[in-house]
């Protein structure tokens, strides 16, 4: 039990613990109740989510994290109406909501934005579809683009802008709609790692400058750490909740927190709950069946 | 230039060597058409007369066949005859380059035997126009179908059935209908075009409106659109490019079908032209007519294709012609 002498993800400082006890009094904006999703597959049905609830509160940055197959991307289809639950519900500041609306902003891995239209248009697109008349949509849209610092390429077409600018783009327009909640399907997931440490520290700055709730999928666990207030821990077969860690590391964040105590904590319980120690009967699948692949008059140096 | 790097697995050839390619492309059918033309001992299976000597039915300038000749010139030694003589030429049917080229000119000014008749350049319009008018009439029903077809499956399941056994039926075999119902002119032709072109239209749009990235569909759809904003601001604009490129295609198909159909009813337009100096044995005027169909039918797609990417300059360059 050498556990014991490392600091717990549980130990809050008074600071983060009175943050916490704080956003925790804040109004719901999203409310998820007993939601379950089965697939009908060849092979029978499929439960890919089983009896999700959570809360996530006013300007809360919830990620949710799992190993693949556990139904994130399922779970932010349905929250994004994308999709429909079998059962349950999923409510947005009290209001049961069904079937997509601009009320909650989506942001794709696969960026999304339509080739046809330049930035400034794809940013307008949503005020547009909302009634707003063309100039004011436009004046808008400029402000939501200098958020994202793309002033300067507001005439220019997607497939002029790297990733990373591409997905900004997609930040903005998904905001400009002035969604209650923003949702990220592994927004970052395709970006190279600078632009995605870019990239996270810019997320983090628009939200804490605009009133948004953010629900955040991801993989990656540093990501996770690094951005969330609380992270909802999934397990896959069917997805099922395992875990609301609330992270301890302090706010604001940055790049030097990365090596602090909480944030080895918060860690080392995500590597726990998401690569939990491998069953013995797992091992001999994964162990490569080694020879060495070399004659035996050459004289190869060892690698060590 | 290697062989090695001329010949690599779907790489694109580097700038020069790729346009003398592209040039040898066209020149290759034509150096074997000169060299079949031009040089005597190649092919040429007939004689022609340039002197009928003893043999009483040749007769000057006239083609025979090289064995029929040298049977007759047999004959006319032993008989002790004066003997034919004549030149290896081609058949009537196989004009040289030079003669077609020239033909491209005297086509145009050559008079029209009878007044009733039209010139070259009234028959090609003529063609232009079932062309014109079976295309646009086609897409005027077909690419709405095609994008609601792809859109809705509602209307896939309406349309798609009966269009995919209608477009077996061979578009010609409607030529006897037609004219029974349309008469004998223009509107027949017109309508074998419309035949040949709407059904293959309505399921080639179709699929490709089906190939639109579903996730513009979800994206938009989060960002407040609906229906009919979905289908007119994100499904239209987001296949115009691919649409573009297929009523390119489509369009190419239409030629084909303008021979069969000009042979409906009264015979006009271009085929009127190939028929009737193929009657006078104008072989050349029948060469020269053909290739008008082929450069008019490339000039418009290559202009259609230089338009395109001035429309969509989002899309990523496609390998032009």
């Amino acid at each position: 039990m050498d556990d014991i002498k490392k600091p717990s993800y549980l130990d809050q400082s008074d600071s983060v613990k009175d943050r916490f006890d704080r956003l925790k009094d804040r109004p719901v904006t999203l409310e998820v109740k007993n939601l379950y999703k089965h697939f009908e597959t060849p092979k029978g049905q499929v439960t890919a989510l089983k009896n999700i609830n959570f809360k996530a509160h006013r300007r809360e940055f919830v990620c949710v994290i799992g190993p693949s197959g556990c139904g994130k991307s399922t779970l932010i289809r349905i929250l994004a109406g994308l999709e429909s639950a079998s059962s349950g519900s999923m409510l947005l500041n009290g209001n049961e909501v069904t079937g997509p609306g601009p009320d909650r902003g989506m942001v794709f891995q696969g960026y999304t934005l339509f080739p046809w239209l330049s930035v400034k248009r794809n940013v307008m697109f949503g005020l547009m579809e909302s009634g707003i008349g063309k100039v004011a949509a436009e004046e808008q849209a400029f402000q939501w683009i200098d958020l994202v610092g793309l002033s300067n390429f507001a005439d220019s077409y997607p497939h002029q802008l790297s990733g990373g600018m591409k997905q900004r783009v997609a930040i903005a327009r998904a905001l400009a709609n002035q969604p209650k909640i923003l949702l990220m399907d592994e927004p970052f997931g395709a970006l190279d790692p600078q632009t995605r440490g870019k990239m996270q520290s810019h997320l983090m700055e628009i939200w804490r400058n605009i009133d948004i709730t953010v629900v955040f999928i991801t993989h990656d666990l540093d990501e996770a750490i690094y951005l969330a207030d609380r992270i909802l821990v999934l397990k896959a077969h069917p997805g099922e909740v395992e875990e609301l860690i609330e992270v301890p590391v302090p706010q604001p964040r940055d790049p030097s927190q990365l090596l602090s105590e909480e944030f080895m904590a918060t860690k080392r319980r995500l590597e726990e709950l998401i690569h939990p120690p491998e069953e013995a009967d797992d091992v001999s699948e994964d162990k490569l069946n080694m020879v060495r692949m070399v004659h035996v008059s050459d004289d190869v140096p060892s690698v060590l | 230039m290697s062989s090695a790097s001329l010949l690599a697995v779907r790489k694109k050839l580097p700038p020069r060597p790729r346009r003398w390619v592209t040039l040898l492309s066209f020149a290759l059918p034509i150096i074997i058409w000169c060299v079949v033309s031009y040089v005597p001992f190649i092919w040429h299976p007939m004689i022609q007369i340039e002197n009928k000597g003893g043999v009483s039915y040749f007769q000057e300038g006239m083609l025979v066949e090289r064995e029929l000749f040298e049977t007759e010139k047999q004959t006319a030694i032993a008989e002790g005859l004066a003997l034919p003589e004549g030149a290896r030429a081609n058949p009537i049917y196989l004009p040289a380059p030079h003669e077609v080229v020239r033909a491209f000119y005297t086509s145009f000014t050559t008079e029209p035997q009878r007044r009733s008749e039209k010139w070259l350049h009234e028959s090609l319009w003529s063609s232009i126009q079932v062309i014109f008018w079976g295309f646009f009439l086609s897409s005027l029903f077909g690419v709405p179908l095609g994008i609601l077809g792809g859109t809705y499956d509602f209307f896939s399941r309406l349309f798609e059935p009966f269009i995919e056994f209608f477009r077996y039926l061979p578009a010609p075999a409607f030529g006897a209908l037609a004219v029974a119902i349309l008469g004998i002119y223009q509107a027949p032709k017109i309508a074998i075009i419309f035949i040949g072109t709407f059904f293959q239209q309505v399921l080639v749009i179709a699929n490709t409106t089906r190939k639109l990235d579903a996730s513009l569909l979800e994206a938009a759809q989060t960002l407040g659109a609906k229906n009919k904003s979905l289908l007119f601001k994100v499904v239209v604009p987001g296949v115009l490019p691919d649409l573009y490129r297929d009523m390119r295609i489509l369009l190419g198909w239409a030629w084909t079908y303008l021979i069969v159909a000009e042979l409906i009813g009264t015979s006009s337009g271009i085929t009127w032209f190939i028929t009737q100096q193929a009657r006078y044995k104008n072989f050349e005027n029948v060469f020269a007519a053909i290739m008008m169909i082929g450069i008019i039918g490339l000039a418009i797609d290559m202009l259609l294709a230089a338009i395109g990417a001035r429309l969509f300059p989002w899309q990523k360059k496609e390998a032009e012609v």
